[in-house]
């Protein structure tokens, strides 16, 4: 990505919960990094740069998804990191953490290098996630370091998560000795075992298989207990997408007890439960899965009370024959990049009156913390050109089929959104307008 | 920090577009009283009609019969149906079609439209089948069975064999008023226990749904592994009694459910402890219920869930269950192919 000439967005209003910014602002950008913050009409440094007039618009840092899935190399018919980074553009993101359940799996340097080559043709900035073990298998651990050197910002099997206590806790050492967090997808899978969707009255009715939600909080309990056992300061364990309460509640005791452990929340996660799976709607099958409306509400609570670091959207896509199908066969999963900021917009800032500082911060700059991605996340002089610019009043009514993801695998399919992008820019370069 | 706490402005689960087709059975939710009225209706008149002037009903018409499971009462039974009704058959079946060489659900059920099949029935391995099959053809659908879900016209056969026995004069002409066969009140102060694999069994799930609305109570039996406490979270009328003898001297219906080793995925069962419990033996039918009627979906396996002795016994409606499972499924045929009607529906 190579840096192109000066822009001066002008007459919008700034926020930067990174800096604590909430004011009519001036922004210079130049040579891929924020140049100058000044008062509206003072930009020293302005002269002959391009000019966005953001007069009425918000002017933000640019979102980061910290859990996405491009599905390259290997699965080009679901997405490509093309198509799901502009995706992610049109959605105000301008960075994604792309997990490596590719086809091979993203074990090796070469694959983590693969993935950052511009001829990938991305967008915005794509930071590979490597696999915890080899081939995701669970049993022997990748050298980290070298990972780490080729550009991987966390370890991670995904949806393969770790069950051996040995394994995870041989994982959370040494990422802890490299710097890398460890992510975990936290699903034991021994008592999931053909199930479907969340367990209780709606998964009876339906005749499937359910999941129950002790799942997800037993393995993040063993996980912090693991975390526990290590005594170190620099052993970070990340949960990702969390959807129990009971497995926030663990999070939030992990945390009382001094222990670096985040947690992400997904926007289907605090938005639908179990009934929106309807009459076997495969858009509404994801895993973790939807859960009970007490869990949706604990979510949206825990969110709101901050135990929450991040929302991020595990975008899942899966092309049309793959969820055409009877709901037990089909893939977990769905797109989630261009609808995360229409959605929290509309229901953690309108409906929950959650700040829109803070809203954005979720999407941006706790984000970046929670991965240590430095100068991003944030608009201070000398961070990353990473910008967005949109209007947080409009309504609009997202529709998949004109989406930029390969896929159009969305619950969200007809939707009204709150706030709609106008601009993106990402290092300095314009990668979405509208 | 305080919590926003917000329990109301959530978004709302959208209204189910299904069935598209008003032919269509998918579950037994889809009937209104007054079509479940018609459909015992015709099963009466057509069950009486004279078999030559009954093939004309859909003489030449295609019916397809698509089953993805092994099945001997259902598949005969609608397809006994549709041949009495003079339609065309054609019976695909998952083991010697495209469907082993990987052909979609979709896929078969598009081709069996191009083939001028106008109604499909289908047996499906997997709950939701019935769903997908309609919203991809938009034909009108009978639900065979699918998964662990629901067999709606087993449900409506039993209904046909419970009133047979215990309201014999429903729907009869009472002086000059012809009262409903079914209402609301029609099978009021009527225990109806459902004992076994409650978890696996797509029969108890239609009957939990179609029997309370007509004012019977539906007791589940059985151990906790087979029948959780979730099961009756949402379902008025329904309730567990895990004590097969009290549950038994209370009913007078017994309906028998099969443990479905095919779907047991793992879990281990005593089966010796539940020979011990929830048996339907000669000695407690004669002790706890000797006026119940004994039910039994099929298939039985004798000696397990029930003796042979009960099964064979005067107690047993399990074979009645199957003949009137002929002449449902003909009104359901009849109803998919939109002949025969004598009334709107609703």
């Amino acid at each position: 990505m190579s840096p192109t000439s000066a822009i001066a967005i002008k007459g919008g209003h700034l926020i930067d919960p990174g800096t604590g910014i909430d004011a009519p602002k001036d922004i210079l950008l130049k040579d891929g990094r924020v140049a100058e913050v000044a008062a509206p009409g003072k930009l020293k440094q302005a002269a002959g740069a391009q000019i966005l007039d953001a007069k009425g618009l918000v002017v933000a840092p640019g979102l980061i998804d910290i859990h996405v899935h491009l599905r390259e190399p290997g699965q080009g018919y679901k997405e490509t990191i093309a198509t799901g980074t502009a995706a992610a553009a049109a959605g105000g993101f301008t960075a994604v953490a792309a997990m490596p359940n590719t086809i091979p799996v993203n074990d090796s340097p070469e694959i983590t290098r693969w993935m950052q080559s511009p001829e990938r043709g991305a967008s915005v900035r794509v930071f590979p996630i490597g696999a915890a073990t080899r081939g995701s298998k669970g049993e022997t651990l990748n050298d980290f370091a070298a990972l780490k050197a080729a550009g991987c910002v966390a370890v991670t099997d995904d949806g393969h998560p770790i069950l051996k206590d040995s394994v995870m806790r041989d994982t959370l050492a040494a990422a802890s000795r490299v710097g890398l967090s460890v992510i975990q997808h936290a699903e034991d899978t021994r008592m999931t075992v053909g199930a479907s969707m969340n367990v209780g009255p709606v998964a009876f009715r339906l005749g499937l298989r359910g999941m129950p939600v002790e799942a997800e909080s037993g393995l993040v309990e063993r996980d912090i207990r693991l975390v526990q056992d290590l005594r170190s300061d620099k052993v970070h364990l990340h949960v990702a997408h969390t959807s129990t309460s009971k497995a926030i509640e663990a999070v939030r005791q992990a945390r009382r007890n001094g222990l670096r452990v985040t947690c992400e929340v997904a926007p289907h996660h605090f938005l639908l439960t179990d009934e929106h799976v309807g009459h076997y709607d495969t858009h509404c099958k994801m895993n973790p899965p939807l859960r009970s409306a007490a869990d949706r509400d604990a979510m949206l609570e825990a969110i709101m009370d901050g135990v929450v670091d991040a929302i991020a959207t595990d975008h899942a896509p899966h092309a049309s024959h793959e969820k055409e199908v009877e709901f037990e066969r089909a893939p977990n999963g769905i797109t989630g990049l261009e609808t995360a900021l229409g959605l929290c917009l509309a229901w953690l800032h309108r409906e929950a009156k959650m700040p829109l500082g803070r809203v954005l911060s979720l999407l941006s700059a706790q984000p970046a913390a929670v991965l240590g991605l430095r100068g991003r996340g944030t608009l201070a002089v000398g961070s990353f050109a990473d910008v967005i610019v949109f209007d947080p009043n409009v309504e609009w009514v997202y529709r998949a089929a004109e989406g930029k993801s390969k896929s159009r695998n969305t619950p969200f399919d007809g939707w009204t959104m709150l706030g709609k992008v106008r601009w993106t820019v990402s290092e300095g370069r314009v990668v979405y307008g509208n | 920090m305080t919590a926003v706490r917000r329990k109301s402005n959530t978004p709302p689960v959208s209204a189910s577009p299904f069935p598209y087709n008003p032919g269509s059975l998918l579950s037994v939710n889809d009937l209104s009283l007054d079509e479940l009225n018609h459909i015992l209706e015709r099963a009466t008149a057509l069950e009486k009609q004279d078999p030559l002037t009954r093939d004309r009903i859909l003489i030449k018409r295609r019916v397809a019969l698509l089953f993805y499971e092994a099945s001997t009462r259902t598949r005969t039974s609608f397809e006994l149906a549709a041949k009495a009704l003079g339609a065309d058959t054609a019976l695909v079946s998952n083991l010697s079609s495209s469907i082993e060489k990987g052909e979609s659900l979709k896929d078969t059920g598009l081709n069996l439209r191009a083939l001028g099949a106008e109604a499909i029935i289908l047996r499906h391995s997997l709950s939701g089948g019935a769903w997908l099959l309609e919203e991809s053809t938009r034909l009108p659908v009978l639900n065979a069975g699918d998964g662990m879900h629901e067999h709606p016209t087993q449900a409506l056969l039993d209904l046909r064999t419970i009133l047979a026995h215990l309201v014999p004069n429903s729907g009869k002409s009472v002086g000059k008023k012809v009262g409903p066969i079914a209402g609301p009140e029609t099978l009021a102060g009527v225990t109806v226990t459902i004992t076994g694999d409650i978890l696996h069994s797509r029969v108890a799930r239609s009957n939990m749904l179609l029997l309370p609305r007509l004012g019977a109570q539906v007791l589940l039996c059985g151990p906790k592994e087979l029948l959780p406490e979730i099961a009756v979270a949402e379902t008025p009328g329904v309730r567990i009694e895990r004590d097969f003898e009290a549950a038994l001297s209370r009913s007078r219906v017994a309906m028998m459910l099969r443990i479905q080793a095919e779907r047991l995925a793992g879990l281990q069962l005593d089966l010796d402890e539940y020979k011990a419990g929830y048996q339907l033996t000669g000695e407690r039918l004669a002790r706890l219920a000797p006026k119940a009627v004994v039910m039994h979906p099929g298939p039985i396996i004798r000696g397990l869930e029930i003796t042979g002795g009960v099964a064979d016994g005067p107690q047993s409606a399990i074979l009645e269950q199957v003949t009137h499972g002929l002449a449902i499924r003909m009104a359901v045929i009849e109803r998919a192919l939109g002949a025969g009607r004598t009334e709107k529906r609703v």
